[in-house]
Protein backbone atom coordinates (compact mmCIF):
# COMPACT_ATOMS: atom_id res chain seq x y z
CA UNK A 1 0.00 0.00 0.00
CA UNK A 2 1.86 3.02 -0.97
CA UNK A 3 1.61 6.48 -2.71
CA UNK A 4 3.12 7.34 -5.81
CA UNK A 5 3.57 10.90 -7.09
CA UNK A 6 4.04 11.74 -10.73
CA UNK A 7 5.21 15.90 -12.03
CA UNK A 8 4.48 17.45 -14.96
CA UNK A 9 5.30 20.74 -16.04
CA UNK A 10 3.21 22.25 -18.63
CA UNK A 11 4.60 25.77 -19.74
CA UNK A 12 7.16 26.11 -17.36
CA UNK A 13 5.37 27.52 -14.53
CA UNK A 14 2.35 25.27 -14.33
CA UNK A 15 2.90 21.81 -12.06
CA UNK A 16 0.43 19.55 -12.35
CA UNK A 17 0.76 17.04 -9.55
CA UNK A 18 -0.77 13.40 -10.03
CA UNK A 19 -1.01 11.71 -7.13
CA UNK A 20 -2.16 7.71 -7.07
CA UNK A 21 -2.83 5.11 -4.37
CA UNK A 22 -3.29 6.02 -0.91
CA UNK A 23 -2.66 9.77 0.90
CA UNK A 24 -2.17 8.92 4.75
CA UNK A 25 0.14 9.70 7.65
CA UNK A 26 2.80 7.43 6.40
CA UNK A 27 2.36 8.99 2.70
CA UNK A 28 2.16 12.39 3.36
CA UNK A 29 5.57 12.83 3.87
CA UNK A 30 6.34 12.42 0.87
CA UNK A 31 3.83 14.17 -1.29
CA UNK A 32 4.89 17.23 1.31
CA UNK A 33 8.72 17.05 0.85
CA UNK A 34 8.84 17.12 -3.15
CA UNK A 35 6.05 19.51 -3.76
CA UNK A 36 7.53 22.19 -0.98
CA UNK A 37 10.50 21.33 -2.75
CA UNK A 38 9.31 22.34 -6.04
CA UNK A 39 7.40 25.05 -5.07
CA UNK A 40 10.30 26.53 -2.93
CA UNK A 41 13.03 25.81 -6.05
CA UNK A 42 11.26 26.61 -9.23
CA UNK A 43 8.50 29.23 -10.18
CA UNK A 44 5.59 27.54 -9.64
CA UNK A 45 2.47 30.19 -10.90
CA UNK A 46 -0.11 27.29 -10.46
CA UNK A 47 0.01 24.03 -8.95
CA UNK A 48 -2.61 21.88 -10.20
CA UNK A 49 -3.30 18.79 -7.53
CA UNK A 50 -5.07 16.10 -9.67
CA UNK A 51 -6.71 13.41 -7.07
CA UNK A 52 -8.26 11.27 -9.51
CA UNK A 53 -6.45 8.39 -9.06
CA UNK A 54 -6.34 8.10 -5.18
CA UNK A 55 -8.08 5.19 -3.65
CA UNK A 56 -7.80 6.58 -0.21
CA UNK A 57 -7.22 9.75 1.52
CA UNK A 58 -7.88 10.84 5.31
CA UNK A 59 -7.14 13.85 7.45
CA UNK A 60 -3.19 13.86 7.08
CA UNK A 61 -4.28 14.61 3.09
CA UNK A 62 -6.76 17.45 4.44
CA UNK A 63 -3.01 18.77 5.98
CA UNK A 64 -0.90 18.72 3.26
CA UNK A 65 -3.96 19.70 0.90
CA UNK A 66 -4.43 23.10 3.39
CA UNK A 67 -0.14 23.51 3.57
CA UNK A 68 0.37 23.69 -0.09
CA UNK A 69 -2.57 25.80 -0.89
CA UNK A 70 -0.66 28.29 1.85
CA UNK A 71 2.71 27.92 0.88
CA UNK A 72 1.32 28.60 -2.74
CA UNK A 73 -0.51 31.70 -1.26
CA UNK A 74 2.81 32.85 0.25
CA UNK A 75 4.67 32.85 -2.82
CA UNK A 76 1.65 34.47 -4.45
CA UNK A 77 0.78 31.35 -6.62
CA UNK A 78 -2.47 29.48 -7.02
CA UNK A 79 -3.83 26.28 -6.40
CA UNK A 80 -6.13 23.94 -8.06
CA UNK A 81 -7.53 21.07 -7.09
CA UNK A 82 -9.16 18.43 -9.66
CA UNK A 83 -10.93 14.98 -10.61
CA UNK A 84 -11.94 14.65 -6.90
CA UNK A 85 -13.33 11.28 -6.37
CA UNK A 86 -16.35 10.98 -3.89
CA UNK A 87 -15.39 9.82 -1.07
CA UNK A 88 -12.76 12.50 -1.09
CA UNK A 89 -15.27 15.26 -1.80
CA UNK A 90 -16.97 14.54 1.43
CA UNK A 91 -14.04 15.12 3.46
CA UNK A 92 -12.87 18.19 1.18
CA UNK A 93 -16.33 19.76 1.87
CA UNK A 94 -16.59 18.54 5.74
CA UNK A 95 -12.86 20.46 6.29
CA UNK A 96 -14.57 23.55 4.62
CA UNK A 97 -11.33 23.30 1.88
CA UNK A 98 -14.18 22.98 -0.92
CA UNK A 99 -14.96 26.66 0.14
CA UNK A 100 -11.21 28.10 0.20
CA UNK A 101 -9.57 26.17 -2.80
CA UNK A 102 -10.48 26.21 -6.58
CA UNK A 103 -11.43 23.15 -7.88
CA UNK A 104 -11.82 21.74 -11.17
CA UNK A 105 -13.81 18.61 -12.54
CA UNK A 106 -10.84 17.36 -14.38
CA UNK A 107 -7.33 18.10 -15.31
CA UNK A 108 -8.04 19.52 -18.73
CA UNK A 109 -10.42 21.82 -17.46
CA UNK A 110 -8.24 23.46 -15.05
CA UNK A 111 -5.43 23.57 -17.89
CA UNK A 112 -8.12 25.12 -20.00
CA UNK A 113 -9.14 27.82 -17.19
CA UNK A 114 -5.25 28.64 -17.45
CA UNK A 115 -5.24 29.50 -20.97
CA UNK A 116 -3.30 26.10 -21.90
CA UNK A 117 -4.75 23.83 -24.69
CA UNK B 1 -23.57 -12.93 12.68
CA UNK B 2 -21.47 -12.82 15.81
CA UNK B 3 -17.47 -12.58 15.66
CA UNK B 4 -14.92 -10.67 17.18
CA UNK B 5 -11.18 -9.88 16.55
CA UNK B 6 -8.43 -8.71 18.39
CA UNK B 7 -4.94 -6.99 17.13
CA UNK B 8 -2.07 -5.22 18.67
CA UNK B 9 0.95 -4.01 16.86
CA UNK B 10 3.34 -1.36 16.84
CA UNK B 11 2.71 2.78 16.95
CA UNK B 12 4.85 3.14 13.22
CA UNK B 13 3.74 4.77 10.75
CA UNK B 14 3.91 1.97 9.05
CA UNK B 15 1.13 -0.10 10.82
CA UNK B 16 -1.46 2.71 9.45
CA UNK B 17 -2.39 1.01 5.97
CA UNK B 18 -2.38 -2.66 7.76
CA UNK B 19 -4.65 -1.40 10.36
CA UNK B 20 -6.97 0.02 8.21
CA UNK B 21 -7.01 -3.24 5.94
CA UNK B 22 -7.26 -5.55 7.76
CA UNK B 23 -10.30 -3.87 9.47
CA UNK B 24 -11.98 -3.97 6.73
CA UNK B 25 -11.41 -6.94 5.81
CA UNK B 26 -12.91 -8.45 9.30
CA UNK B 27 -16.28 -5.95 8.13
CA UNK B 28 -16.30 -7.67 4.98
CA UNK B 29 -18.11 -10.54 6.57
CA UNK B 30 -20.95 -8.42 6.80
CA UNK B 31 -21.31 -7.52 3.46
CA UNK B 32 -20.79 -4.00 3.59
CA UNK B 33 -21.28 -1.23 0.92
CA UNK B 34 -18.64 0.20 -0.50
CA UNK B 35 -19.07 3.55 1.39
CA UNK B 36 -19.31 1.99 4.72
CA UNK B 37 -16.34 -0.19 4.08
CA UNK B 38 -15.04 3.83 2.75
CA UNK B 39 -16.06 5.07 6.13
CA UNK B 40 -14.53 2.60 8.04
CA UNK B 41 -11.14 2.58 6.81
CA UNK B 42 -11.16 6.10 7.16
CA UNK B 43 -12.33 6.00 10.94
CA UNK B 44 -10.04 3.23 11.95
CA UNK B 45 -7.16 5.40 9.76
CA UNK B 46 -8.20 8.44 12.23
CA UNK B 47 -7.92 7.10 15.45
CA UNK B 48 -4.94 4.82 14.79
CA UNK B 49 -2.64 7.77 13.67
CA UNK B 50 -4.34 9.95 16.48
CA UNK B 51 -3.05 7.45 18.51
CA UNK B 52 0.75 7.17 16.79
CA UNK B 53 1.00 10.75 16.87
CA UNK B 54 -0.56 12.22 19.90
CA UNK B 55 -0.47 8.85 22.36
CA UNK B 56 2.63 8.24 21.76
CA UNK B 57 4.23 11.81 19.80
CA UNK B 58 5.91 9.75 17.10
CA UNK B 59 8.24 8.19 19.50
CA UNK B 60 7.85 4.97 17.66
CA UNK B 61 7.35 3.49 20.73
CA UNK B 62 4.30 1.45 22.59
CA UNK B 63 1.61 0.03 20.94
CA UNK B 64 -1.96 0.18 19.66
CA UNK B 65 -4.92 -2.00 19.98
CA UNK B 66 -8.04 -2.86 18.06
CA UNK B 67 -10.71 -5.09 19.04
CA UNK B 68 -13.92 -5.52 16.58
CA UNK B 69 -17.05 -7.16 17.46
CA UNK B 70 -19.51 -7.92 14.81
CA UNK B 71 -22.88 -8.21 16.64
CA UNK B 72 -25.98 -8.89 14.35
CA UNK B 73 -25.53 -5.78 11.35
CA UNK B 74 -23.33 -3.95 13.61
CA UNK B 75 -19.96 -3.02 13.83
CA UNK B 76 -18.01 -2.14 17.14
CA UNK B 77 -14.46 -1.12 17.14
CA UNK B 78 -12.05 -0.14 19.82
CA UNK B 79 -8.97 1.78 19.34
CA UNK B 80 -7.03 1.99 22.39
CA UNK B 81 -3.67 3.11 23.39
CA UNK B 82 -1.06 3.41 26.00
CA UNK B 83 0.11 6.68 25.61
CA UNK B 84 -0.24 10.76 26.95
CA UNK B 85 -3.66 10.74 26.76
CA UNK B 86 -6.10 13.62 26.38
CA UNK B 87 -6.65 16.35 28.87
CA UNK B 88 -9.79 17.95 27.64
CA UNK B 89 -12.25 15.60 25.26
CA UNK B 90 -14.87 18.25 24.19
CA UNK B 91 -11.98 20.60 23.13
CA UNK B 92 -10.57 17.69 21.30
CA UNK B 93 -13.74 16.93 19.34
CA UNK B 94 -14.04 20.51 18.43
CA UNK B 95 -13.92 20.44 13.78
CA UNK B 96 -10.29 22.12 13.65
CA UNK B 97 -8.74 22.17 16.88
CA UNK B 98 -5.13 20.31 16.77
CA UNK B 99 -2.59 20.81 19.52
CA UNK B 100 0.01 19.79 16.52
CA UNK B 101 -0.65 22.63 14.12
CA UNK B 102 3.34 22.32 13.25
CA UNK B 103 2.74 19.28 11.71
CA UNK B 104 -0.04 19.99 9.53
CA UNK B 105 -2.79 18.51 10.91
CA UNK B 106 -6.35 20.06 10.25
CA UNK B 107 -8.06 18.94 13.66
CA UNK B 108 -10.63 17.39 11.88
CA UNK B 109 -9.79 13.72 12.58
CA UNK B 110 -13.05 13.42 15.65
CA UNK B 111 -14.81 15.46 13.30
CA UNK B 112 -14.72 12.60 10.55
CA UNK B 113 -14.84 9.55 12.69
CA UNK B 114 -18.16 10.63 14.12
CA UNK B 115 -19.96 11.73 10.54
CA UNK B 116 -18.79 8.52 9.36
CA UNK B 117 -20.11 5.93 12.14
CA UNK B 118 -23.33 6.07 14.11
CA UNK B 119 -21.85 6.31 17.52
CA UNK B 120 -18.25 7.51 18.75
CA UNK B 121 -17.25 7.96 22.55
CA UNK B 122 -13.94 8.68 23.80
CA UNK B 123 -12.47 7.54 27.19
CA UNK B 124 -9.11 9.00 27.98
CA UNK B 125 -7.31 8.92 31.14
CA UNK B 126 -3.68 11.56 31.11
CA UNK B 127 -0.97 9.67 31.25
CA UNK B 128 -2.65 6.10 30.80
CA UNK B 129 -3.83 6.51 27.74
CA UNK B 130 -6.80 7.19 24.97
CA UNK B 131 -9.96 4.26 24.07
CA UNK B 132 -12.02 5.30 21.25
CA UNK B 133 -15.00 3.70 20.68
CA UNK B 134 -16.81 3.69 17.35
CA UNK B 135 -20.36 1.81 16.30
CA UNK B 136 -21.33 1.23 12.93
CA UNK B 137 -25.15 -0.04 11.80
CA UNK B 138 -24.96 -1.87 8.33
CA UNK B 139 -27.59 -1.03 5.87
CA UNK B 140 -27.75 -4.39 3.91
CA UNK B 141 -25.76 -6.77 6.72
CA UNK B 142 -27.19 -10.41 6.02
CA UNK B 143 -26.92 -13.24 8.19
CA UNK B 144 -29.05 -11.18 10.64
CA UNK B 145 -31.05 -14.33 11.56
CA UNK B 146 -27.61 -15.95 13.12
N1 LIG C 1 -4.93 9.12 21.04
C1 LIG C 1 -4.71 10.38 21.44
N2 LIG C 1 -3.86 10.64 22.47
C2 LIG C 1 -3.63 11.92 22.87
N3 LIG C 1 -4.21 13.00 22.32
C3 LIG C 1 -5.07 12.81 21.30
C4 LIG C 1 -5.37 11.49 20.80
N4 LIG C 1 -6.27 11.61 19.81
C5 LIG C 1 -6.51 12.93 19.68
N5 LIG C 1 -5.81 13.66 20.57
C6 LIG C 1 -5.86 15.14 20.74
O1 LIG C 1 -7.07 15.61 20.14
C7 LIG C 1 -6.78 16.60 19.13
C8 LIG C 1 -7.80 16.50 18.03
O2 LIG C 1 -7.68 15.27 17.32
P1 LIG C 1 -8.15 15.21 15.80
O3 LIG C 1 -7.87 13.87 15.27
O4 LIG C 1 -9.55 15.71 15.70
O5 LIG C 1 -7.23 16.31 15.10
P2 LIG C 1 -5.65 16.22 14.76
O6 LIG C 1 -5.19 14.81 14.89
O7 LIG C 1 -4.94 17.24 15.55
O8 LIG C 1 -5.65 16.65 13.23
P3 LIG C 1 -6.04 15.67 11.98
O9 LIG C 1 -6.75 14.49 12.54
O10 LIG C 1 -6.94 16.50 11.13
O11 LIG C 1 -4.79 15.34 11.33
C9 LIG C 1 -5.34 16.34 18.73
O12 LIG C 1 -4.73 17.49 18.21
C10 LIG C 1 -4.72 15.88 20.05
O13 LIG C 1 -4.37 16.98 20.86
MG1 LIG D 1 -6.19 13.23 14.02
Amino acid sequence: MSLQVHFEWKEKYILVVRLSGELDHHTADQVREQVSQAIEEKQVRHLILNLENLSFMDSSGLGVILGRYKQMKQANGEMIICSVPPSIERLLDMSGLYKIIRIDPSEEQALHRLGVA
Amino acid sequence: MNNEMHLKFRAISQNESFARVTVSAFVAQLDPTMDELTEIKTAVSEAVTNAIIHGYENKREGYVYISAWLDGDTVELEIRDEGIGISNIEEAKQPLFTTKPELERSGMGFTIMENFVDEMTIESDPNHGTVVRLKKKLSNAKAVFN
